[in-house]
């Protein structure tokens, strides 16, 4: 056997008590505790008893906003990746709506250097290429270049191509070089200019509203797309029933299609917006608690296969205007695990999806190394105190981003240490030191 | 009892008690309207910030009125042409006013939600003067009053409000002081102009006029938008005036002694037919005179925030 440079203890992994050993940055072993003996008197191995601590596989969120290039005020790379490192994150798909838009090598380039120089061992920025030049949705994007460069997806998010033949073109040129569509899913006509779900709630406040409709006619048409071309689609941040009902029926009848949806469509609906709450503008919009209960069963059972952040951080005084002022998009690495683990706690999700929905499915979706716990598997992986709660004050979330609805909120269960390759990245246990250069 | 809020944001804020006694206090000042010196000295040494991001004369005029006929300074700004920028941000607005420190702001603005959002941010009386589609609170009381004023209760009346309920302000507000006050209301408009899920509102949907009509004993025109025909919300509007324009052969089967209303300004042979509009049955006027009696106690009772005498 290796080296073992990290020998941790009495660790809680799926309901059992372990012991991992780590050696050159891979897992070397997980194992039922007491049953590997301790490496005695070697030198160089750190031991670390984590009793009270869960282990999970460093996660993946495959959709976030970086912000740089371009508006490094709301958020920088390395502020980004501070906030994936301490929420438990290894690598974040970055999307493409910088400024200049992430449509050529040099911004993929610059993007991966930047991170290189904040993190030289991760967390990793995966980009994702945009799929038309300037997200204008009128000339392919050079996917081949992108591919190159180090993009891991390709999507036109937050301004979907409205030109269907257009989009088809895009689909079949990304599959060449092994690049997966990801498609934001809204109706250019339905709901333009809405702000929030269309229904009692916006009627009752006179805000426009976005009819769910307006984002499952995008899901159906991008089903018969894929579908049609035999190639995969992946649709970003699910919201509503609708659209889970056409995804589960596609899935049926073999359709290459993937799904995602966020941590807040899971916990809250429609009724967070009274009050003109601008934290809880998001695109899509919280729909209604019908909505809520259909997605959390889509996740259970694999009809939404992945969740995402949607990171979406902005500066505060952005947020503090009129709701209909307001940009969308929370805040959301610092805190999604602990919302996940929410859901843990009041029973909509086990323990054990935790490592599904954010880590090993993404993998496989994106084609992305995950560690599955598995001898030889890169040691990515997170120590979670599952009964320490905190409170998501200004000061405590790393990101730039403080535009989070729960903001001074206490939430439940924290990131301890977060390492990566064997390395820790993140640590607020005093046992644990970082090793950064 | 003193007067309990700091802010008008909407109706729903208000008790059926409070309602009434506005309205109590609405028909002295009325009367106080009617005197060869219109002017008491109630507010005398208070200042009254008209705020109107959106243009509207004839509101702003009936609060410039109501707080001189009270002796409050009134200091109007407008977004344009003011000192403040354009482009300048809601909260800096609000700030800058702040620091003027008036004893209440009138604020009318496009967006939902703007006056509540002052209201949170300041420590002055913040009235809401018309919210984006959202509220128009002292519209629907000074309608509720011109009623009161003619029926004396609301119990067995019924009210249709007919036009653009989808992105009216006055009647989000009028339905719901309506229905607290015991009437019953309907609403009468194209499809393409209901707001969306309106059974859960507590009103009957219809979308013939002459059907609407039948039994009533007021009507309320709203105003149409001229461009909600080229938002592709109508046809044209020819058409609307001929199938939803409010005119006699649809009032054949209402109450003998039906009221009309409308908030104006009136797009005569559009929403309403000009006839109508001057007809004995019209309360037009009688609104616009209700709204300076409403919106002189309105600041009286926010600025002094006074005792409610039982
Ligand atoms: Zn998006």
């Amino acid at each position: 056997m290796a080296h073992v440079d990290f020998f941790i203890r009495n660790v809680s992994w799926q309901d059992r008590t372990c012991d991992l050993l780590i050696g050159e940055g891979r897992v070397l072993e997980l194992a039922e505790a007491g049953t590997v003996a301790a490496p005695q008197g070697a030198s160089g191995t750190e031991i670390f008893d984590a009793a009270g601590l869960t282990l999970l596989p460093s996660l993946i969120d495959a959709h976030v906003h970086l912000r740089e290039p371009g508006q490094e005020y709301k958020e920088d790379i390395a502020s980004g990746l501070s906030a994936a490192a301490g929420g438990g994150f290894g690598q974040v798909m970055a999307m493409a709506n910088t400024s200049p838009v992430n449509d050529n090598a040099s911004v993929t380039r610059f993007m991966l250097q930047k991170a290189a120089e904040s993190f030289a061992h991760g967390p990793w920025v995966r980009p994702v290429g945009a799929l038309t030049v300037g997200l204008l949705g009128k000339e392919l994007a050079a996917a081949g270049e992108l591919a190159r460069a180090g993009c891991v997806a390709l999507s036109n998010d937050g301004l979907p191509v409205e030109n269907t033949e257009l989009f088809r073109r895009a689909m079949e040129y990304a599959a060449d070089f092994g690049l997966k569509v990801i498609d934001h899913c809204e109706d250019p006509w339905l709901g333009k200019g809405g702000v929030m779900n269309e229904g009692e709630v916006s009627s009752r406040l006179g805000l426009k509203g976005i009819p769910t409709v307006s984002e499952a006619m995008q899901v159906a048409r991008d089903i018969l797309l894929a579908s049609y071309l035999d190639l995969p689609i992946h649709l970003a941040h699910i919201s509503c029933r609708q659209s889970v009902e056409l995804i589960a029926g596609a899935k049926e009848r073999g359709v290459k299609v993937t799904a995602e949806t966020c941590p807040h469509y899971l916990l809250w609906d429609e009724s967070r917006v009274e009050g003109y709450d601008t934290s809880v503008r998001v695109n899509p919009p919280l729909r209604t608690r019908d909505d809520v209960l259909a997605l959390r069963q889509a996740v259970r059972t694999g009809v939404i296969d992945i969740l995402v952040t949607d990171h979406a951080p902005h500066a505060a005084h952005e947020k503090e205007v009129t709701f209909a002022d307001a940009p969308s998009g929370i805040s959301g690495l610092d805190t999604a695990l602990s919302l996940t683990y929410e859901l843990v706690r009041s029973g909509e999700l086990e323990f054990a999806d935790i490592s599904r929905l954010w880590c090993w499915n993404t993998a496989a979706i994106f084609g992305l190394p995950a560690n599955r716990m598995q001898p030889g598997d890169p040691a990515d992986f997170v120590l979670f105190d599952p009964d320490l709660a905190w409170v998501a004050t200004a000061g405590a979330l790393l990101s730039k981003g403080k535009n989070t609805p729960c903001l001074d909120k206490e939430i439940p269960g924290r990131v301890m240490a977060h390492f990566l390759g064997g390395r820790a990245v993140f640590s607020r246990l005093e046992a644990i030191t970082l090793k950064r250069p | 009892m003193n007067w309990r809020h700091k802010d008008l944001l909407e109706i729903s804020q208000l008790d059926p008690d409070e309602i009434a006694h506005i309205f109590e206090t609405a028909a002295r000042f009325a009367e106080v309207n009617q005197r060869p010196i219109k002017k008491v000295p109630i507010l005398k040494g208070k200042s009254v910030v008209l705020f109107f991001a959106e243009a509207s004369t004839r509101t702003k005029t009936s609060f410039d009125m109501a707080g001189k006929r009270l002796s409050a300074d009134t200091f109007s700004l407008t977004k344009s042409g003011s000192s403040l920028q354009k482009g300048e941000s809601l909260k800096d607005t609000a700030l800058t006013l702040q620091a003027m420190n008036p004893d209440a702001i009138v604020i009318r603005h496009w967006d939902s939600g703007a006056a509540r959002f002052l209201a949170e941010r300041l420590d002055c009386s913040i009235i809401n003067a018309g919210d984006g589609w959202h509220a128009h609170p002292t519209q629907a009381l000074l309608d509720g009053f011109t009623l009161h004023q003619v029926w004396g209760s609301f119990a067995g009346k019924t009210v249709c409000i007919l036009g653009d309920v989808a992105h009216s302000r006055v009647a989000r507000s009028d339905v719901e002081l309506l229905t607290m006050l015991g009437a019953r209301v309907r609403i009468c408009a194209p499809r393409t102009l209901l707001p969306a899920m309106v059974q859960t509102w507590p009103v009957e949907v219809f979308s013939d006029v002459a059907k609407a009509c039948e039994g009533v004993d007021a009507v309320i025109c709203l105003r149409l938008q001229l461009e909600r025909q080229q938002a592709g919300l109508l046809p044209d509007l020819r058409e609307y005036a001929c199938t939803y324009g409010l005119s006699p052969r649809h009032l054949e089967k209402a109450k003998a002694d039906v009221k009309i209303m409308h908030p104006g300004p009136m797009n005569r042979g559009l929403e309403i037919a000009s006839e109508l509009a001057d007809c004995g049955a019209s309360l037009v006027l009688d609104q616009v005179a209700s709204g300076v009696a409403v919106r002189m106690t309105l600041l009286h009772l926010y600025l002094t925030r006074a005792r409610i005498s039982a």
